[in-house]
């Protein structure tokens, strides 16, 4: 018991920095449980992933099966029941990922656990971990308590901690998969490469984002008046993307690209934190919105609060007379 | 092909200021605008396209409040059949894991092939109803889904991964599904849809109808508690650029430029 099972995450031949993240909170939390943070690692081919986290965790424990050549959440619910059923570890970790968000839940019903989503911190109060997740699109934070009996579960947000050098050196224990053949409902077909477009934003020195406060399609050239003005390439939200107002691949964030250019000029961008990850290492970022509460000033070195509508001609204009 | 689609009311707070009410367990909602859950829009969209293409029913379901019923009637004239509300003040929609029971107990009993939900509704962002529900259903499922291929007894989806990878996947109908935005093109409802959605069911229900028992969806029944809702500390090392509108843009340009920014 005290125990926190994390269970690493890994694709197509790389362990995800996630995997990480959650080890180092869990190593900061465990001694507090009275356990151990413990890597739970599933895969084929995978001995250097477990090397790697061992640096991370008091206990690796790992499968290395063909059978998860590929991830498949249902099959990695069967093995999580009876890994749970046999370690009775005191809280899980799962990523909140794409790999996470399509197991957890699904997990959290069959056995019954206490589950809360999308967490960005675990307090340790009352004798037992204590989650804190957002409300509102990052506007409002929430402390949730774990009411029901242990094991409790939860799926972690991203990029939430910055995790240090390997201090650890846990043990690694290799054991057999409790799944002993292939499942027919749900199977792995195959892997399609992100759409490819004639900018690579992830090379972009400059960049002008666009989102949903941009309001139209028409508004766009407003838009390219100023890209052209500085020499920038222009990316957007998800929200920008998938209005049709810009190709897929200039999708920044999460499930887009991750851009590091020099200058991120955030117009009409929330800020949702699937978007952060993709520009916070922006060098410079300037944000336009309305609204002062807008997550994006979180990460923005210069701050409009104002109508975008009204501080961008007059930017455009200027910039222009600037350069000559 | 018989379809259900799970919609969501949200508040659009995007632009709104939230603020917590006296209570610090909930905010004070007066002032939002509400509308159906961005994902769950597309859903809609797609279980009227795989209707229209291989036939069968396309049906909403909903747990809210009357106010509902104006995007109910919307996803109607759209082109679904019908749809079942759930209207219980005891639903704890705190709880995504209760929330699915009382979903799963509106489309149990009834048959299907394939139940659509949003991928994450936008004010709560757990991502966790669609693929509870699945459990609950005892049907397999794929989240973050941005293509759908119908097949015969299966179905082939594209879920989304990070970096905008795709990951395709077939399961075994009946499935549950979760959309993500950007699947399609969600419709306008047409003129002539607007006035036959007055016409097609809606059928309004309590838990009680559905057989559940009160403590497996309430707050007393939940194994988790919300404690408190608090403003997060906004840490924000910005430069605030003061000014009109005007001023603002030509103190940005110029530090932009002899910044060396540019
Ligand atoms: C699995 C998953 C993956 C995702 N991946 C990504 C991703 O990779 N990238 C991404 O961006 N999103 C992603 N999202 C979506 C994300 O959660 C947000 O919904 C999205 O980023 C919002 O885009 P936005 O900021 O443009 O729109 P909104 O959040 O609607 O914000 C619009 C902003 O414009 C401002 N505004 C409006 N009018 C004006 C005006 N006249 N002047 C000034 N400001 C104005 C408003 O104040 C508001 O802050 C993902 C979501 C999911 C579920």
């Amino acid at each position: 018991m005290g125990d926190i099972f994390v269970l690493a995450e890994h694709r197509q031949g790389e362990l995800r920095d996630i995997s990480l993240e959650m080890l180092t909170k869990a190593s900061e939390l465990a001694p507090k449980m009275g356990g151990e943070a413990v890597a739970v690692l599933i895969g084929s081919g995978v001995d250097s992933f477990a090397e790697k986290l061992a640096g991370y965790s008091d206990k690796v424990l790992y499968i290395d099966d063909p059978l998860f050549a590929d991830y498949n959440s249902e099959k990695y619910q069967k093995v999580l029941v009876e890994l749970l059923d046999s370690y009775k570890p005191e809280m899980v970790m799962i990523g909140h990922t794409t790999q996470g968000v399509d197991l957890a839940p699904a997990l959290a019903v069959e056995k019954k656990m206490p589950f809360v989503a999308d967490v960005i911190e675990i307090e340790h109060v009352d004798g037992k971990p204590r989650p804190v997740r957002q409300f509102y699109q990052g506007k409002v934070n929430a402390d949730i308590a774990f009411k029901g009996d242990a094991p409790y579960l939860i799926t972690f947000r991203e990029a939430t901690l910055e995790v240090p050098d390997a201090s650890k050196q846990g043990k690694v224990e290799k054991i057999d998969s409790p799944l002993k053949e292939d499942i027919e409902y749900r199977r792995f077909i195959e892997y399609v490469e992100a759409e490819v477009g004639e900018v690579d934003i992830t090379q972009s020195e400059i960049l002008v984002a666009v989102g949903r406060g941009v309001r139209e399609e028409k508004n766009m050239a407003m838009i390219e008046e100023l890209a052209k003005a500085i020499n920038a390439d222009i990316c957007g939200s998800r929200a920008a993307t998938d209005a049709g107002w810009l190709p897929h691949d200039r999708q920044v964030g999460t499930s887009g690209k991750t851009v590091k250019p020099k200058l991120y000029i955030a117009i009409g961008i929330s800020g949702a934190f699937q978007h952060l990850a993709g520009m916070k290492a922006a060098k410079t970022i300037v944000a336009i919105n309305k609204d002062p509460e807008a997550p994006i000033f979180t990460v923005a070195d210069f701050a409009i609060v104002d109508d975008l509508f009204k501080v961008v001609p007059k930017l455009t204009e200027k910039l222009i007379e600037l350069r000559g | 092909m018989n379809t259900f689609v799970c919609i969501k009311r949200v508040p659009d707070t995007s632009e709104a200021e939230v603020k917590v009410d006296a209570s610090g367990k909930d905010v004070d909602s007066s002032k939002f605008s509400f509308d159906i859950n961005d994902a769950d829009n597309y859903a809609v969209e797609e279980a009227v396209l795989i209707k229209e293409a291989k036939g069968g029913t396309a049906k909403v379901i909903c747990a809210g409040p009357q106010d509902a019923d104006v995007m109910i009637r919307m996803a109607l004239a759209k082109g679904c059949d019908s749809a079942i509300r759930i209207d219980d003040p005891r639903i704890n929609v705190l709880d995504p894991l209760q929330v699915a029971k009382v979903l799963a107990a509106a489309i149990k009993g009834q048959e299907f092939d394939l139940v659509l939900t949003g991928c994450m509704a936008n004010d709560d962002g757990a991502m966790a109803v669609g693929v509870a529900l699945a459990e609950e259903l005892g049907v397999p499922h794929a989240a973050m889904v941005k293509k759908v291929e119908v097949g015969d007894g299966k179905i082939k989806v594209q879920r989304e991964l990070e970096g905008g990878i795709g990951e395709v996947v077939e399961l075994t109908l009946p499935a549950v599904v979760t959309i993500q935005t950007g699947i399609n093109e969600p419709r306008y409802a047409p003129i002539r849809g607007i006035r036959q959605a007055q016409k097609k069911e809606l059928k309004v229900v309590t838990i009680d109808d559905l057989g559940l028992d009160e403590n497996e969806v309430n707050e007393a029944g939940s194994l988790i508690e919300l404690q408190k809702l608090y403003i997060p500390e906004v840490v924000s090392n910005a430069e605030i650029i003061e000014g009109e509108p005007e001023e603002k843009a030509e103190i940005m340009a110029t530090k932009l430029v002899k910044g060396g920014l540019l």
